[in-house]
């Protein structure tokens, strides 16, 4: 078996460059699926328990920061175009470019879990935590009426609250990680107009925990929010 | 007959097995039929783990006072039986072993799409292994292998998070599993290898992967879930604190139904295959086949509430999956008839793989039919629960899945191997298997219907008989069980040299060496011909070996 | 009903066996009439479109024979009749307890005369279990948090095992009892054999004890609904669902009061979590269901017809 000059990064189980290329997207498309199921799960709890708990899910939400979760909403789809930028850059052969935009991403994505983890320790200061420190004195304002809610409902939005954003956070940290990789992998010259396929997967895996998030935003912050 | 040895100056070129021999190059393989034997070896040390939990729960259903062990023990043992078997074993057992090894081979591939990724499956389940062990080693779990709420979240006291945790990273192995076969299926088939000339062993593991990519993350989030609540003591399943049992109950079964068709799925796919070779002909309806897989894995995502008729579910609800039970049913039953029909003006012979795929249909029929008698609700309100559900599922799994893997084994052991096993021996298990599983398992069906619950510990007197009658059923499976295990290992030492195509059966990894080398092929294979073109192979004598 | 569902199940035993005979008979003749001789090739055969339906067709028609005989079965099994007798049940790790309305309580033994349509109204202490009479070829899980029912007539006077069907740790398998069915005349001698508080009678005891009394006036229109008559009546909630004053729904009340809010009340009724037994809330419940109709002109529900706006702006006190 003769070898023919080929990129460095063709693996050698596959026929061509277009195979191995063809085949990390597919496997790529296939994870993300299986996120969607794995968030899935919590999306069904969380269905199940708003519609049974509804003024408890209210009175929860309403505890949230919106200014901080429309922020960090904004950071992560800027993330997201960034993202997009550096695999056009790549495509383009622009090198520096390439890592600048990676590195962007992964800063914006540190912002989001900062401006998170200051969510939570609010959280954690006003005894919004599940667990037997949790306390909610809070109710659901009704467009003026105030109606109280059971704690054991409110400790139960609450953990849905920190099981998805939580689950979410990790998945961010992870894109982190693998971001800042690419970006030093990218720097030393690995990626061409030629291979570029894990820039383009992982920024795939990116916009997914994006998306996720968009979903996450709405139905945990935005329950019943009038004026 | 034909003598199946080699002459010496045709020995065994370099191959998968003799390139490298250390254990370095074992444990840091990417070669798909290495990580397959690796998997064969962890599995079936599994499946004897979980069998020995098997022969304790026999020995103490023998009477009818819980008198071997406690009850607390008992339920240990039982969990133990289950978790292991299905996690460890039927999930993977034949993907993990068979298909590593074959898919690429079959499609004429030099590898599965990803191999690094199939390494990291093979760890992330030894990691899972060590983990269940380590439970099982320091007190075990006592929620049986259904792990309901509120019992697992709040009351009981045994590892249950350390157990979950096994369970989750081992069904990453098999999420990843899935997925490498998917893409590879899709992507690295060997030119003129079209979607309708795939072995139907292919089709069978490629309904299995979406099965398994799209149902395990479920099972994984159910976990999380309730190792957090049992945790930070949440309410997500507890009642007190707002929380519904139900919810649990839904998550869970929403994955392990579809497992089970996990389980079945490919171990179809084996029987196909075998009835094809050892009747000489292209399996009867091909098309129908291939396309009953898929309509199985998709309709097993439809019907999960079947196993929770008495749960407390809506009447409507209970009659509505009730109803999609029986149509996941009918892509099962035209399988049955279609290899049967197979048969017809074929020209057959009995060898071990062969006994073992009759097996499969009979056993596997009277698996399925009782599982429809349990989708009919107004019966599944009695037997539910009871060891009717019990002897119903190891007919499908023990008598379906178990005996088609065995065929698979006995098939492509020249192939994995380059060894011949002794066919006496193969044929005499075989008889143990068949006999001693029936008596096991039949008895069960009636224990159930005249109210013997399931997880019993003790149980009222007039249960007895029938419970012994299991138990010596029991010990004669055990034996067809050992006998593979001696049998197999003898061969790799002492067995004769199996040629390239022992069986003359149709399928790319038939005309490759056995063993094959590790990149599968010399060249890559351009197919220009149909599945199972046995009007094409000569019919000549089987070369069985001669029995020592 | 145990006799259809014998029925049922010899039918479908049946249709197994015959589909399961056929299915050895054709393998075994086939495997043998086919079997390789010298000189005989195999013929290949494609497949039959025909064929293919036709063994899809018939079996999904005999399917659906045991679905409709399956599905009829179980609407009877899970229908009670309403001139049901109602006995408590509680199951706890790991014992059955039973309450009948008249008042007696037992153990782990169950009394019920013949002839008579029995329902069972249960629930759980802790776990998971579930209710199995194999000689009623019966069985419903008995859940912590909610009631869940079963109904049987006995027909014929003898002892039949109880067992707990559903995983419940230690002693699970030690959980079990019997059902006594007695002639009536036997049955009425056993009632009569100790004292008992009707369990409606401790339900208003409790009532009155627990302070309900306070806002669920009946004379007057409270801070809270009238109960009067309420049960298995439509009850509006002020988020503008309607649901049905079911078992489930009263022992909602007590113990998540925020659960549901009667349309036009306030959200003051604070929780009995934890303050009373299953058993009492049990007679709670039969004393709630006990309660008649409310006469003409008191003051009624928001959502009965009788009750004009006028009256219910007059009751939105502060």
């Amino acid at each position: 078996m003769e070898h023919e000059a080929h990129n460095p990064a063709l693996l050698h189980h596959f026929v061509d460059a277009q195979q191995q290329k063809n085949a990390a997207s597919l496997g790529m498309w296939l994870f993300l699926v299986t996120e969607i199921m794995f968030f899935g799960g919590m999306f069904c709890a969380y269905l199940v328990y708003r519609l049974k708990y509804f003024n408890a899910f209210a009175a929860g939400s309403q505890q949230l920061s919106i200014a901080l979760g429309a922020t960090n909403t904004a950071v992560l789809i800027i993330s997201s175009v960034t993202v997009v930028l550096a695999v056009k850059a790549a495509e383009a052969g622009k090198r520096k470019v390439l890592v600048g935009y990676l590195a962007v991403t992964v800063l914006l994505g540190l912002t989001f879990l900062g401006i998170k983890g200051f969510e939570y320790r609010e959280k954690f200061e006003r005894h919004h935590v599940p667990g037997p420190t949790f306390q909610f004195t809070d109710t659901f304002d009704d467009n003026g009426r105030q109606i109280p809610v059971d704690s054991n409902e409110a400790q139960l939005f609450f953990s849905l609250y920190f099981a998805m954003t939580g689950m979410h956070a990790l998945h961010m940290i992870i894109g982190c990680g693998l971001f800042s990789v690419l970006a030093v992998l990218a720097w030393r010259g690995h990626y061409s107009p030629g291979y570029f396929t894990p820039v383009e997967n992982a920024g795939l895996y990116w916009h997914l925990v994006d998306i996720i998030w968009i979903y996450l935003f709405p139905l945990l912050y935005l329950i019943s929010r009038h004026s | 007959m034909a003598s199946a040895v080699i002459p010496a100056n045709q020995a065994p070129k370099l191959n998968y097995l003799n390139n490298g021999h250390s254990l370095r190059s074992w444990l840091l393989t990417t070669d798909h039929k290495r990580i397959a034997v690796l998997y064969l070896i962890s599995v079936t040390t599994f499946f004897f783990l979980g069998g020995f939990f098997a022969m304790l729960i026999r020995l103490e259903l023998l009477t009818p006072q819980g008198d071997l062990m406690q009850a607390d023990t008992y339920n240990k043992v039982f969990t133990m039986h289950g978790m292991i078997m299905v996690f460890f074993f039927l999930i993977p057992v034949v993907p993990a072993v068979l298909g590593n090894f074959l898919i690429p081979i079959m499609i004429g591939a030099k590898d599965l799409a990803f191999p690094r990724i199939n390494l990291l499956s093979w760890y992330l389940y030894i990691i899972g292994g060590i983990l269940i062990t380590h439970v099982m080693l320091t007190g075990g779990v006592d929620t049986g292998w259904t792990f309901y709420a509120p019992f697992s979240t709040e009351y009981t006291n045994t590892k249950i998070v350390e157990a979950g945790l096994a369970v989750f990273i081992a069904g990453f192995s098999s999420i990843f599993t899935g997925l490498n076969f998917i893409v590879t299926i899709h992507r690295m088939r060997a030119p003129g290898l079209t979607w309708d000339r795939l072995p139907l062993f292919i089709w069978s593991n490629y309904a299995t992967s979406l099965v398994m990519v799209l149902g395990t993350p479920v099972v994984a989030i159910t976990i999380v879930l309730v190792a957090v609540e049992r945790l930070f003591h949440l309410g997500i399943f507890d009642p007190r604190l707002g929380g519904d049992p139900l919810l649990f109950q839904h998550l869970f079964w929403f994955y392990s139904h579809p497992a089970v068709y996990i389980m079945i799925l490919p171990s179809m796919g084996v029987v196909s295959e075998l009835i094809a070779c050892f009747a000489r002909k292209r399996i009867f309806g091909y098309k129908f086949v291939a396309l009953s897989s898929v309509a199985i894995a998709v309709f097993g995502f439809l019907v999960w509430a079947h196993h929770m008729f008495v749960a407390g579910i809506s009447l409507y609800a209970a009659m509505i999956f009730s109803f999609l039970s029986f149509s996941v049913g009918v892509p099962s039953a035209v399988k049955v008839f279609n290899w049967t029909a197979t048969l017809y003006k074929g020209s057959i012979t009995y060898a071990t793989p062969m006994l073992y795929a009759f097996g499969f249909i009979g056993l596997f029929t009277m698996g399925g039919l009782t599982g429809l008698m349990l989708a009919t609700i107004g019966i599944d309100v009695h037997v539910t629960d009871t060891y009717f559900v019990v002897a119903h599922f190891h007919y499908v799994m023990v008598g379906g899945v178990l005996m088609g893997y065995l065929g698979g084994m006995h098939f492509w052991w020249p192939k994995i191997s380059g060894r011949m096993y002794p066919e006496g021996w193969a044929k005499l298990s075989a008889l143990f298997v068949f006999v001693g599983f029936n008596l096991t398992f039949f008895p069960q069906f009636i224990l159930g219907y005249v109210g013997m619950p399931r997880r019993y510990w003790q149980y009222p007197p007039e249960f007895q008989v029938l419970n012994v009658l299991s138990t010596a059923g029991a010990s004669i499976l055990a034996v067809g069980y050992l006998l593979p295990m001696i049998y197999f290992l003898w061969s790799l030492r002492y067995g004769p040299i199996a040629s390239d195509n022992p069986w003359h059966a149709a399928g790319l990894e038939w005309k490759t060496t056995s063993p094959p080398p590790t990149f599968n092929f010399e060249e890559t294979p351009v197919v220009t011909w149909e599945a199972y073109n046995y009007d094409e192979i000569p019919d000549k004598e089987l070369e069985a070996p001669v029995a020592r | 009903m145990s006799g259809q569902v014998d029925a049922l199940y010899i039918y479908l035993l049946l249709v197994a066996g015959v589909m399961t005979a056929l299915i050895f008979v054709a393998v075994t003749v086939l495997a043998i009439k086919y079997r390789r001789v010298r000189g005989r090739e195999a013929q290949q055969i494609e497949g039959s479109t025909i064929l293919e339906i036709t063994w899809s067709v018939i079996p999904f028609f005999v399917m659906l024979t045991f679905f409709i005989w399956g599905a009829v079965l179980y609407f009877k099994e899970r229908t009670p009749p309403a001139d049901s007798t109602e006995i408590y049940v509680v199951a706890k790790q790991w014992m059955w307890k039973f309450e009948h309305m008249e008042g007696q309580r037992e153990i782990n033994e169950l009394h019920v005369p013949t002839g008579q349509n029995i329902k069972l109204i249960m629930t759980s202490q802790d776990v998971i279990h579930s209710f199995f009479v194999p000689a009623f070829r019966l069985k419903q899980d008995v859940l912590p948090g909610r009631y869940t029912t079963l109904w049987f007539k006995a027909t014929v006077p003898g002892r039949y095992h109880l067992f707990c069907a559903e995983y419940c740790g230690t002693n699970h398998s030690g959980m079990g009892g019997e059902i006594v069915v007695m002639e009536p005349r036997d049955y009425a001698q056993w009632m009569a054999g100790g004292p008992a508080v009707p369990l409606q009678e401790t339900g208003k005891q409790l009532f009155a004890t627990l302070g309900c009394a306070t806002c669920h006036r009946s004379d007057v229109q409270g801070r809270g609904p009238n109960l009067v008559g309420i049960y298995n009546k439509p009850v509006l909630l002020e988020d503008g669902r309607t649901v049905t004053a079911d078992e489930n729904y009263v022992r909602e009340s007590i113990l998540n009061p925020t659960a549901k809010i009667v349309n036009g009340f306030k959200p003051v009724m604070p929780t009995f979590q934890g303050i009373v037994s299953e058993e009492q809330l049990n007679a709670l419940v039969a004393y709630v269901k006990s309660l008649a109709q409310p006469t003409p002109g008191s003051a009624g529900l928001q959502n009965e017809p009788a009750a004009s706006p006028a009256q219910t702006q007059k009751t939105q006190v502060q």
